[in-house]
């Protein structure tokens, strides 16, 4: 194995599809398993190397305390910790329970809720350690991963997209599909990286970058109103994947 | 092997390595005799079924995706199919046959990592696909570019690999236009002579004996190899609708795990996936997949789950021949979509995700409203065949191995079953406890 900066990758309460993104390098997997390496990647290889790590990916969002322990761990282990999509960067689509009662959610999942260990809210990981990177998207995109990993290993700043999905529409020239056909679309408060994904497949952005840095989402609101969508499915619409709170949207 | 253990003790196997989820396994033995095996999966709840509630009949899709990473397409057909059958809307000719091609694009995808990254390393000695590489690169970016093709084939139909955009109730928001296509299907040849280069390798694979009984249930159609809705099949006599499903298997949940365990209603234990779809289905494959099992020895149902790598390579063989076969055929519809409006009612789907039958169950409101939800992916349903298998595995070699070489092989043994932590939480550190005399 070559020499090169350590590199772990942990999972918590995640889909699997960020720490897959890095399997579906396919191109690049072994040119990066060269020039890195790879000491704890339980997905991928079952040698496991002890800690410090140089560069700790973090892939999940915090729902138990075991967990918010493990993370407390896992970054008095790691030199550089990078959050990686949605679950670990903004909480993931399992904070959706943030807004429901978690006794009722057990007994709905689960006939016998007294097994079962879990927090009252589902928090991102920057709530619990900080935090040196963070990269957006449900999932995060091979390239930014693939950046990321570069800038390290070069010592530099990774360049990351900062503008809006909207922005990266209007760049690619793509109709829009909100004025154009009255298509609810999150493009304009939602943080760019996905290039315009949804748009250029003719449907409306639904958020998965999470709020861009200056996201006002008070002005879209009745944009989305005029072409029918209702107050709750607004809410619904901004609190999916990356979770708001939705008052934006109160009367 | 190298020294004798303690009569009584546990074995734990703390986090399972090359599968997709965190789980662990515990092992009691008493007096030199298995006496229990749990698969603990400690992943924590994720609670879809109740946040689905209240949400809307046309987010499944996208919502459920969200539980696996490696099978998001599989959610989204199952969800689709269920929420179409509540409305009463049937999706078929092109836009079925376009869901079958973004369907193969996931198998292809999740076999080919299995395959190489995950299960091979096993059979060939190393710790990972990437120290095997350093031996036997040829190889690994041969894995890497067939599940390459795959990926590239999700992109172009769903948008990306992981969580495809493009994918609604009532079909699809962008039609691929038969340009391109074609490419694809170029590429698609070469993944094929790829796959048939993977079924001769792994079939000269030394596998360790193990022969198990359990029912086999998968979909069945009559005239495919059934990927997309059709009837439950078991190999004990089971033949019902999809809308059954409730009637034929119950879940309940145990104290060591966040995944529900399934069971048929007469309470014996079954396996979903890979070896199941052969032995119900196998002479409903591809002529080019039925013609690369033969060669490879298996013309009837397989019965050890080590062997079932060299299915997933047969199946490989099939998802891409049958790619090519449909984009042959493709005639791009009118429309991306058809309607589904929404009514009152209950609507069932089910689907074969590359680790066996995903079902799926929603209650609508007459507006659309989603009143309740539920989701039975492969890995429950496999969960209880998988810990019958361990016992008799681990019973089997207790007397000549010792707990490091037990625990390697129960990770191998677990990991052919690809299991997904992941779905299955909505497994794997393996611990043996050897208790009474001699225990540490």
């Amino acid at each position: 194995m070559a020499a090169g900066p350590s590199l772990a990758v942990w999972k918590f309460a995640s889909c699997d599809g960020c720490q897959l993104t890095l399997l579906d390098c396919e191109d690049d997997l072994l040119e990066v398993a060269g020039a890195v390496r790879i000491s704890s990647f339980l997905e991928a290889s079952s040698a496991v190397v002890d800690g410090p790590y140089d560069i700790s990916l973090v892939e999940g969002s915090i729902t138990t305390e075991a967990d918010a322990a493990r993370i407390r761990e896992v970054r008095a282990a790691s030199k550089t910790l990078v959050t990686i999509g949605a679950c670990a960067t903004g909480g993931g689509v399992q904070a959706l329970r943030n807004f429901a009662d978690v006794e009722e959610y057990l007994s709905i999942v689960y006939a016998q809720p007294q097994f079962i260990d879990t927090l009252d809210r589902v928090t991102p990981i920057a709530d619990h350690v900080p935090v040196d990177l963070e990269l957006r998207g449900c999932p995060v995109t091979r390239a930014q991963l693939l950046e990321v990993l570069a800038a390290l290993l070069a010592g530099r700043r990774p360049v990351l997209p900062s503008s809006s999905v909207c922005e990266e529409c209007k760049r690619a020239g793509n109709p829009c599909v909100l004025v154009a056909h009255g298509t609810p679309c999150l493009g304009p408060v939602t943080h760019a990286g996905c290039g315009a994904l949804c748009p250029s497949y003719h449907r409306g952005c639904y958020g998965c970058f999470g709020p861009h840095d200056s996201a006002r989402p008070g002005p879209l609101v009745p944009l989305l109103r005029a072409v029918g969508s209702s107050d709750p499915r607004i809410v619904d619409l901004l609190r999916t994947f990356n979770v708001h709170d939705g008052s934006v949207v109160s009367p | 092997m190298t020294h004798r253990s303690p009569p009584s003790r546990t074995v734990r196997v703390d986090a399972l390595s090359r599968v997709e989820g965190e789980g662990g396994l515990d092992v009691q033995i008493e007096d030199g005799r298995v006496s229990g095996v749990q698969l603990r999966i400690y992943e924590p709840p994720r609670f879809f079924e109740a946040f689905l509630r209240g949400r809307h009949h046309t987010e499944p899709p996208d919502i459920t995706a969200r539980i696996c990473g490696i099978c998001p397409v599989a959610y989204q057909m199952s969800a689709c199919l269920a929420i179409e059958d509540a409305c009463g809307v049937r999706v078929d000719g092109p836009l079925h046959e376009l869901r079958r091609l973004l369907y193969f694009g996931e198998w292809i995808e999740s076999h080919g990592l299995h395959v190489y990254l995950l299960h091979a390393p096993d059979f060939m000695g190393y710790p990972s696909a990437i120290d095997m590489a350093e031996d036997h690169p040829d190889l690994v970016r041969r894995g890497l570019a067939m599940k390459k093709v795959g990926n590239d084939l999700l992109e172009l139909i769903g948008g990306r690999a992981v969580h495809p955009v493009n994918v609604r109730v009532g079909g699809f928001y962008r039609l691929p236009t038969a340009a391109e296509l074609a490419p694809m299907r170029e590429r698609l040849l070469v993944g094929l002579d790829a796959a048939l280069e993977t079924v001769a390798w792994v079939a000269g694979f030394d596998f360790p004996d193990l022969e198990h009984h359990h029912p086999y249930v998968a979909l069945e159609q009559p005239d495919d190899y059934a990927v997309l809705g059709g009837r439950i099949r078991s190999t004990a006599g089971l033949d019902v609708p999809v809308a059954d499903f409730d009637r034929a298997i119950e879940e309940t949940q145990v104290p060591w795990s966040t995944a529900l365990h399934a069971h048929l209603l007469d309470g014996d234990h079954y396996l979903v996936g890979p070896l199941a779809r052969f032995a119900l289905n196998r002479e409903r494959l591809h002529p080019a997949a039925l013609a690369a099992a033969a060669t490879a020895g298996l013309t009837g149902p397989c019965r050890n789950p080590f062997q079932s790598i060299v299915v997933r390579a047969v199946e490989l063989v099939h998802a891409f021949a049958s790619a090519v076969d449909v984009i042959d055929a493709y005639e791009r519809p009118d429309r991306p979509a058809v309607d589904v409006p929404a009514r009152a009612g209950v609507g069932h789907g089910a689907t074969e995700a590359p680790r066996g039958l995903l079902y799926h169950r929603y209650e609508l409101a007459d507006d659309g409203t989603i009143l309740d939800a539920r989701i039975v992916p492969p890995t429950s349903q496999n969960q209880s065949a998988i810990e019958h298998d361990l016992f008799d595995f681990i019973d089997d070699r207790l007397a000549d191995h010792d707990d490091v070489a037990l625990a390697a092989g129960i990770e191998a043994l677990v990991r052919s079953y690809d299991p997904c932590i992941s779905c299955a939480t909505h497994f794997l550190d393996v611990r043996v406890d050897r208790t009474g005399s001699g225990a540490p």
